[in-house]
């Protein structure tokens, strides 16, 4: 099973499936990459941006980012 | 002999401690300006390494050299020695944070295939001990292909260190595409290297595989692409190529990045370790709380009240205390030297607008200080995460709101804090909406106009029409501020895709030398570049307003009942003329000649309106005597007529005209020197006068209809 980051609502550890969409390089150039663990950290009070953690550093991403990263669940 | 300075670059990812080596290499001896054109600060200086002058530059921060935003193209275009405003390094100092390697060595893989001697130099050694992080310099060195520093760029001993390791360090470029090992990328890069960039670009020669492999991972192309001139025949080889990747199940976007992701893996494997840490940082504690869904609003919401404590407040006595200086300055040097015109020039043209520059600093320095603060502890970009959500809506930044907010103070600093807004399409906007927001000098042209002409009548028991129609401007020009940028964002022309991934730095305290130095460096900026234009156009305000000269005698003679010759002389000069000019222009608006001359001179200052009224009206002493200001301009009537000429509509429609129109030289200068380009403060002066004028119309025509 997986979903997308985007549709993530509660926070916690996951193992990232695959990145697709517009966002691909910067994405991956940033070490956010399939296999890599990404951490949901919370979410700003509209809902977006959504703050992650991957390898120690982080960052927050709008719904175009999120929903490109697609997480194993 | 004089020596050619060798030139070292510094390289890394924002938020690396980049900028605290470059001050400790260059120390004082360093110079800061825009690059011409744009709005990316461009930072160099000198340091003398093993008894050699070096030329040192701080490279804009840089997660990739595939770029996605305009700073990262400069540090790109002037690694590889394409970009005209700035010289080819001959040494890459690589700034890596150790506590993200692997992100930081993605940059440095780029940077090794560029044939340029590197250096890597482990900043933050500090953090990582505190973090249990170990790395065999030796090792990493050896797998990398380049020699290896460990530093922490706040020990002075580590910086002396990192020189000597400069100068005694044999240099020579790395091995180019050492991470290289798919056969299928090679080929595609091949094919774009010899049928695109070889023979029809100008790329130089040593930067042919990162381009090429740039316009591989790159979907769309920016202009610099676009200006070569077979395009035609670049786009089908890139295609071409990307479909080598595609054929062999490879996402072109992904193949490049992995394959050097791989590399790093094979060269940190053995050379770092690191004890996983599950507990909770101490940044991890404090973003609970100030990004939580209520506390971060309300935490936010109570730094910006102290901000604009401070440049409301506390930056009134210093304002005061330079205004003081001067008064006294000006009558000192009008009473020493002869009268006549140079006096008058030197007192009301260039000691005016010199005033009119150094009363500005304050403000600037209270804000900047705040901003430095707040940038260095890692805040903003929380406070940026947590208003991002509802400054999208209208097509801004979560890091427009404390720009937008100081612009209640004044326009001037607000544009310069526009600078932490890394987007330029963002920031662009956010400075073009800004002077909307109801500063401080309008507020005197408010009171006069409210006190003479909106009735202190109660209303719901416990407000006035006055107290309200001050509130409903201030609301006012947020609303215009917010719909103008909505309506910006859909005509604005995107450009390259932006990414908006925004990396939120571990919190650390603020560097005190640091922020005191930048906040000198934006107070000097703000003098020197804004202030000669400052300066120009209030000699050229002072020339208009007392010119031609009008002598005693004409006076005399032509002067109406009770007329002041500093009126009489107004009224004559070229400022007076002009408003006569133009009165047909704006009567539709309700105004007349009196206040067509008022809105020449406040182009000064807004406030100057009032002290200009108080001239026309020929009343003398105090400028600030509004109560006298307020009869005047009530009991004015019209000559033919017998009528008031001031009406609630006029005082309306004379609001909304200072509410709306850009009539301030000071925010021209500071927008000419931010954007670098006489094109946006045109654009801002054109459009939010027009703007000003149709809605002052419409205010007057219905209000004086009703």
């Amino acid at each position: 099973m997986s979903t997308k980051l985007s549709n993530i609502t509660k926070p916690g550890k996951f193992q990232i499936k695959s990145i697709a969409g517009a966002e691909t390089t910067r994405l991956m150039e940033m070490g956010i990459l399939p296999g890599s663990t990404l951490e949901m950290v919370r979410k700003a009070p509209t809902g977006f941006p959504v703050e992650i953690k991957v390898r120690s550093s982080l960052y927050t991403l709008r719904k175009s980012e999120a929903d490109c990263i697609e997480l194993e669940v | 002999m004089e020596q050619t300075p060798k030139t070292i670059a510094l390289v890394g990812n924002p938020n690396t401690g980049k900028s605290t080596v470059f001050n400790a290499l260059t120390g004082l001896r360093q110079k800061i300006a825009n690059y011409p054109g744009i709005t990316v600060e461009r930072k160099v200086g000198t340091s003398i390494i093993g008894g050699v002058l070096h030329q040192v530059i701080d490279l804009p921060g840089a997660y990739s050299l595939n770029y996605k935003k305009l700073d990262e193209r400069i540090a790109y275009q002037a690694l590889i020695g394409s970009y005209e405003h700035e010289e080819k390094p001959d040494l890459v100092l690589a700034i890596v944070d150790v506590t993200n390697l692997d992100r930081n060595l993605f940059l440095v893989s780029q940077l090794l295939d560029l044939k340029i001697p590197v250096i890597l130099v482990l900043n933050m050694m500090d953090v990582a001990e505190q973090k249990q992080i170990t790395i065999n310099e030796n090792l990493l060195s050896d797998n990398l292909g380049v020699p290896v520093i460990s530093v922490s760029a706040k020990q002075k001993e580590d910086i002396e260190r990192l020189k000597n390791f400069i100068a005694t360090e044999e240099l020579k470029a790395p091995q180019p595409l050492a991470w290289l090992e798919s056969f299928q990328i090679r080929r595609a890069l091949g094919k774009v290297k010899k049928e695109w960039i070889q023979p029809c670009t100008n790329i130089p020669e040593a930067a042919h595989d990162t381009e090429a492999l740039r316009l591989i991972s790159e979907g769309n192309f920016d202009e610099v692409f676009y200006k070569y001139q077979d395009k035609e025949k670049g786009l089908s080889v890139i295609k071409q190529a990307r479909e080598i990747l595609e054929q062999a199940g490879e996402n072109p976007m992904a193949a490049e990045v992995l394959q050097r992701y791989d590399f790093i893996d094979r060269c940190t494997k053995d050379a770092t370790q690191q004890t996983t840490d599950s507990s909770l940082s101490l940044t991890d504690k404090i973003d609970s709380v100030v990004t939580h869904k209520v506390f971060g609003p309300i935490i936010f919401a109570s730094v910006l009240l102290l901000m604009f404590q401070a440049i409301f407040s506390w930056a009134t006595p210093f304002m005061d205390f330079i205004d003081l200086i001067f008064v006294e300055t000006g009558n000192w040097v009008a009473n020493t030297m002869a009268p006549g015109i140079l006096n008058d020039l030197l007192v009301e043209g260039v000691l005016a607008g010199l005033g009119g520059v150094v009363i500005f600093l304050p403000q600037i320095i209270f804000l900047f200080f705040f901003i430095y603060i707040l940038e260095g502890t890692g805040y903003m970009a929380r406070a940026a995460f947590v208003m991002d959500g509802f400054m999208t809506k209208v097509g801004l930044h979560g890091r427009s709101v404390v720009p937008l907010m100081s612009g209640f103070a004044c326009a001037i600093p607000g544009i310069m804090a526009t600078r932490t807004i890394e987007n330029w399409r963002d920031r662009i906007i956010t400075i073009m909406v800004l002077p909307f927001m109801a500063c401080s000098a309008r507020l005197p042209v408010y009171a006069l106009l409210i006190a003479a002409f909106i009735p202190s009548t109660t209303v719901l028991g416990i407000f006035t029409y006055q107290g309200i129609t001050f509130f409903a401007l201030y609301i006012f020009g947020i609303v215009m501020a917010l719909v103008a940028a909505a309506v910006m964002k859909r005509f604005f022309p995107s450009g390259q895709q932006t990414p908006f991934i925004m990396e939120l730095p571990a919190y650390k305290m603020p560097k005190w030398d640091v922020v005191f130095r930048n906040v000198a460096d934006r107070g000097w900026i703000f003098v020197k570049e804004a202030g000669k234009i400052i300066v120009a156009i209030s000699i050229v305000l002072w020339f208009l307003a007392s010119f031609p000269n009008v002598d005693e005698q004409e006076y005399a003679q032509n002067a109406y009942d009770g007329e002041t010759i500093e009126s009489y002389q107004l009224r004559h000069s070229f400022a007076g003329k002009f408003g006569q000019i133009i009165e047909p222009t704006i009567e539709p608006l309700g105004f007349d000649w009196k206040i067509g001359i008022g809105l020449i001179t406040s182009f000064a200052a807004r406030e100057v309106m009032v002290g200009t009224l108080n001239t026309i009206y020929s009343i003398e002493g105090d400028d600030e005597d509004i109560v006298t200001l307020k009869e005047k301009l009530i009991n004015d009537t019209d000559p033919e007529t017998g009528k008031p000429i001031y009406s609630v509509a006029t005082a309306l429609s004379l609001m909304i005209f200072f509410a709306l129109a850009m009539q301030c030289m000071s925010t021209i200068a500071i927008v000419r020197r931010e954007t670098n380009s006489w094109k946006w403060p045109t654009a801002m002066f054109v459009y939010m006068s027009a703007l000003a004028y149709v809605c002052s119309l419409i205010t007057f025509q219905i209000g004086s209809n009703l």
